[in-house]
């Protein structure tokens, strides 16, 4: 039962595209990319794996970062980093495929950059 | 060098039950480039964690896909026992595999007959979902649900299955096994078929693996992925080696889901052997405190459920990555090199599951 090594390592983000690459290089396989909002900040989970060991680099970024793409180390990352512009605004640089904010047809921008809870609605 | 033209392929299309738009850039009748789009049934279930505590949430995760619903709800419940450390009762496990392996079946068996429409074959479409139907009223009878199965519960199961009911669905499967046998017998050794899917959209497997390709694409390719084998729910417990294909063409992911058909009938006909008596939920109190990855193989591939809470009753996050979502860079390296008349069968040769993919 392997299935429960889960790591993960805070970077920052000038090391994001230089670590990817090393995940890479070291036989991982890019499993996501997904986003976290935890109050003002945003969480994003870039996870690899290599035989049921996942890896999870994370960086923590603000709503107005831009966020280099790792999509020239991993091509299938278009899909995820697209997605999180889309659905929390964030801004991704160097995109291999930018759909413009078009990947995702939300009636409201970027929708998951606010919290309704509730009572809100 | 001809003269490029862009052609476009769905959103609606006869092959496709769901809506995916593919930009096919052509040169003569030979794909060179794709540009996917998705979009269309985004539903932004996800978003539903901020109103819904995470006892009611796995409603909402069993409802992300109408195929794997029942595999969601497992997913999502193991991640939340694990955050909470809820020790699920054994006989709990094994039901689960039993209804995840159900799932399989009935979602292959429901794949290859819309693939057979879609080839013409439509007297391998209408036997496949003849099997499909009996597949379907196992699941009614002991869940109580042909779709959306709500059983699967965070801290065990909702229902227990009899012994005789498991002894009566293990001869059923047995006895639907010479059926099977005889339909991907004449789907995979017909002319026709191997002619058409032999050699088109061909993924290679180092391209599969650094693509993220997940399930029957990536097993198609030669690699031997299978999240099963990590031992989650009682898979640990069950001897199975996972179908693998080497030849990365249509065919062989074709071949490689008619094959696993069998493997979960012999996973049923295992946990019925091994299934122990005992209680079949435990409890649940608190809410989760903690994040966690968790992992299942569902019938297109490994799906993710991303669990983060802090405590409360609402979790912070819940984010899922399906098996089409992380297909969709492979399709579009497999689709360069095809014929324009080829590409529908190539694209349904992933099973793709859109309303899944966009949750």
């Amino acid at each position: 039962m392997t299935l429960d090594q889960q790591t993960t390592i805070p970077v920052s983000i000038d090391e994001l595209v230089a670590r990817t690459a090393q995940m890479k290089k070291e036989g991982n396989r890019l499993v996501q990319i997904g986003c976290t909002k935890i109050e003002d900040n945003f969480e994003i989970n870039y996870v690899f794996d290599k035989d049921f060991v996942m890896t999870n680099l994370r960086i923590t970024v603000k709503q107005d970062t831009v966020v280099p793409s790792v999509s020239s180390v991993y091509f299938g990352a278009f899909v995820y980093e697209n997605e999180i512009h889309d659905l929390y605004g964030i801004t991704v640089s160097g995109m291999n495929i930018d759909f413009g904010g078009h990947f995702y047809r939300t009636t409201i921008k970027h929708p998951f950059s606010v919290t309704i809870t509730k009572e809100d609605t | 060098m001809s003269k490029q033209i862009t052609v476009p392929f769905g959103p609606q299309h006869p092959v496709l039950p769901e809506p995916i738009h593919l930009d096919l850039v052509l040169e003569d009748e030979t794909v060179v480039d794709v540009i996917p789009s998705i979009g269309y049934v985004h539903r932004g279930l996800e978003k539903l964690v901020e109103k819904r505590e995470y006892t009611e949430y796995i409603y909402v995760a069993e409802r992300i896909c109408g195929i794997c619903s029942y595999i969601h709800s497992n997913t999502y419940a193991q991640g939340i026992e694990k955050i909470m450390n809820i020790e699920v009762p054994e006989r709990a496990q094994y039901l689960r595999t039993i209804w995840s392996e159900y799932s399989r079946l009935h979602s292959h068996l429901l794949w290859l007959g819309l693939f057979a429409d879609g080839m013409g074959f439509e007297s391998v479409f209408m036997n496949a979902w003849k099997l499909r139907e009996h597949v379907l009223d196992d699941m009614e009878a002991t869940t109580g649900g042909r779709v959306i199965q709500g059983v699967c519960k965070v801290g065990g199961v909702r229902k227990d299955i009899s012994p005789e009911k498991l002894d009566e669905m293990v001869k059923g499967l047995k006895g639907m096994e010479s059926d099977l046998r005889d339909l991907t017998d004449v789907f995979l050794k017909d002319a026709s078929v191997i002619h058409r899917l032999r050699g088109a959209g061909v993924l290679s497997k180092e391209d599969a693996y650094y693509l993220g390709a997940v399930g029957p694409t990536a097993r198609g390719s030669g690699i031997e992925t299978d999240i099963r084998q990590a031992g989650y729910a009682a898979y640990g417990k069950i001897n199975f080696k996972p179908v693998v294909e080497q030849s990365g063409d249509s065919y062989a992911r074709c071949a490689v889901r008619a094959k696993e058909m069998f493997t979960s009938i012999d996973i049923i006909e295992q946990c019925a052997k091994k299934i122990p008596e005992g209680p079949v939920e435990v409890k649940v109190t608190g809410a989760p405190d903690g994040e966690y990855f968790a992992r299942a193989e569902q019938p297109r591939g490994e799906v993710i459920h991303y669990i983060k809470g802090n405590g409360k009753k609402n979790l912070v996050r819940h984010r899922v990555r399906t098996p089409t979502f992380t297909n969709i860079p492979p399709l579009v390296t497999l689709l360069k090199g095809c014929e324009l008349a080829d590409v529908p069968i190539v694209v349904l040769s992933i099973d793709p599951c859109i309303g899944c993919a966009e949750r």
